[in-house]
């Protein structure tokens, strides 16, 4: 499975006199397995993007090829794309309705019409998935639960679809160090246990950094450009143009590096700027 | 410097569910918060951080102990609006919290409950909106702002009320990073005019700016001090699933390769300046 993206063109109130263009001509593609971290400031048209890509939105030109069907093209049923692509939104746990968390689970796999054994193995499946005990909370109402741990009941029905594409829309905003730190690893988790495509918009650039394989910016509705982490951070001037910022440790190793130190560039994690400083100090002594 | 706000023996004890279970969300609270200070209030989610700003303006009444603002018991319901005029707050949720149709007519809401005069309320409805970058926007409808916007005039519905100190709960939580940067520069410009600031944070990075740090758990104080000195408890602040700011987790690194990191270097300027002094 992969996701080609080819020219797409999104207009808002087309025809209108406050028409405006939300996106325009983008492309891009998505291989199997990848974990593609979404970046651009507010308002740049990432989340408009994400509508997209699970048929919330229709082209007004362009393609969108999600395995070996053209989502754009007429007649297609977008309940067989929602069912494949999973789109979590922000504040997902806004959306938590049930009286207990399993309950809340198993209301995606139910809508697919599967039998109850299978519901249950999905339901038992997710909420193991995203880092939570079943036995210990799976009859408890989702209300009742941290805010951390909403959160991932609220993915874990998305999970529970077993979608091949799971999008997540700012899962970290809002939360604590600690519960941003859990969901972060679940979405690791899952993406290596399910091996889907993960797609992830984020304004944590850190974190973007730490889990993406590719990175996409996003700027007044254009691909501004796109690459791995290191390509893509190593672009600083173009990142502080369209009002982005360098992950907290590359700021620091490059303003070192503009002060006249000599260490690599685009260091993206703690480990290697200690290891990169040290090392200067050392010849320095 | 006097106190503006200080807390006795604080207890804070609320319903958890019908059959009466409490919970004990603070647990016996001392601080003194002095008149012009900036203090940043870090914990993880239910250490009683935010019960303990809600208990700073009368929000929340103690179950225990006192809360005194600016002299003022907030059991006290005489001088109730005496203590929210002292001590403002903002929310997290800018959307939550902004009331009227019209920019202007929405920072002009607390001042036009105070019974102030109309002029003096125009005078400083202007003021507040200038003084938070927001005057261009007077004439604007809120829910045609970016989140760091509306958030910018809900903090400006507060200065316009002359608040003595001002509680910020995680005012940048639901903020891109260039609105929390905003928020941020003006917390930093208010401070810097005299206004007290307690600011409650997830964010390390803005609890450095502050000069005093605490950290809430499980309902006590658990550390409290200048930026420097706290932080330097690594070890403990990890312990109750907090982080310590980046330059702290360098710093700490780099002390245990051997190089010489003084602990007080707790921002990125100062290790930048402090690594090419080598140079």
């Amino acid at each position: 499975m992969s996701i080609q993206v080819k020219n797409l063109k999104h207009i808002y109130e087309k025809g209108m006199p406050t028409e405006q263009i939300a996106l325009d001509n983008i492309s891009f593609d998505i291989k199997d397995g990848e974990l593609v971290g979404i970046i651009g400031h507010t308002g740049s048209g990432k989340s408009t993007l994400l509508q997209h890509l699970n048929g919330l939105l229709k082209a007004d030109e362009g393609n969108i090829i999600i395995g070996d069907i053209d989502i754009t093209k007429p007649g297609v049923s977008m309940v067989q794309i929602r069912k494949r692509i999973g789109l979590v939104f922000q504040y997902p746990e806004y959306q938590l309705f049930e009286e207990t968390v399993a309950k809340d689970v198993a209301f995606g796999p139910k809508n697919l019409g599967l039998s109850e054994k299978e519901i249950d193995e999905r339901v038992r499946e997710a909420i193991d998935l995203v880092g939570l005990d079943f036995e210990e909370i799976g009859e408890r109402s989702p209300f009742e639960l941290s805010g951390g741990q909403k959160r991932r009941v609220a993915i874990a029905g998305v999970v529970a679809m077993r979608p091949e594409v799971l999008i997540l829309d700012e899962p970290t905003a809002g939360l604590d160090p600690k519960a941003h730190k859990d969901v972060l690893k679940m979405v690791r988790d899952v993406h290596e246990k399910t091996g889907n495509i993960t797609i992830l918009v984020s304004h944590n650039m850190a974190d973007i950094a730490n889990l993406s394989d590719k990175v996409i910016v996003i700027d007044s509705g254009k691909l501004v450009t796109l690459g791995t982490p290191k390509e893509v951070f190593s672009k600083k001037e173009v990142l502080r143009g369209v009002g982005l910022e360098l992950p907290p440790i590359t700021a620091f190793t490059e303003e070192l590096r503009e002060r006249g130190l000599q260490i690599s560039d685009t260091i993206l994690d703690v480990d290697e700027a200690v290891t990169e400083i040290s090392k200067y100090l050392a010849k320095e002594e | 410097m006097e106190n503006i706000i200080t807390i006795e023996n604080l207890v804070f004890q609320y319903l958890r569910d019908e059959d009466g279970d409490t919970v004990q969300a603070l647990k016996g609270v001392n601080l003194e918060i002095k008149k012009g200070s900036f203090t940043a209030i870090i914990g993880k989610n239910g250490s009683g951080k935010s019960t303990l700003a809600k208990n700073l303006n009368g929000l929340l009444l103690p179950t225990e102990g006192v809360v005194y603002v600016n002299g003022y018991d907030t059991k006290d319901y005489d001088h109730v609006w005496d203590i929210r005029q002292t001590a403002g707050m903002v929310f997290q949720n800018p959307d939550n919290q902004l009331v009227s149709a019209i920019v202007e007519d929405d920072v002009a809401f607390g001042p036009e409950n105070l019974g102030i005069e109309p002029e003096e309320i125009r005078r400083r409805v202007n003021k507040a909106l200038k003084d938070v970058n927001m005057g261009q926007f007077k004439k604007k409808a809120p829910h045609f702002l970016s989140g760091g916007q509306k958030q910018r005039v809900a903090i400006a519905g507060v200065v316009a009320m002359k608040p003595e100190c001002i509680i910020f709960d995680e005012p940048t939580a639901m903020l891109d990073p260039k609105g929390r940067k905003e928020i941020m520069a003006i917390i930093d410009e208010l401070h810097s005019e005299g206004i007290t600031v307690i600011l409650i944070t997830h964010f390390m990075e803005e609890a450095v700016r502050a000069d005093r740090v605490i950290i809430m758990h499980e309902g006590h104080v658990l550390l409290d001090g200048e930026p420097e000195n706290v932080f330097e408890e690594e070890e403990l602040i990890r312990s109750v699933n907090l982080d310590v700011p980046l330059m702290v987790q360098i710093g700490a690194k780099l002390r245990a390769k051997g190089i010489n990191v003084p602990l007080n270097i707790i921002t990125e300027e100062e290790m930048v300046d402090f690594i090419c002094q080598y140079k």
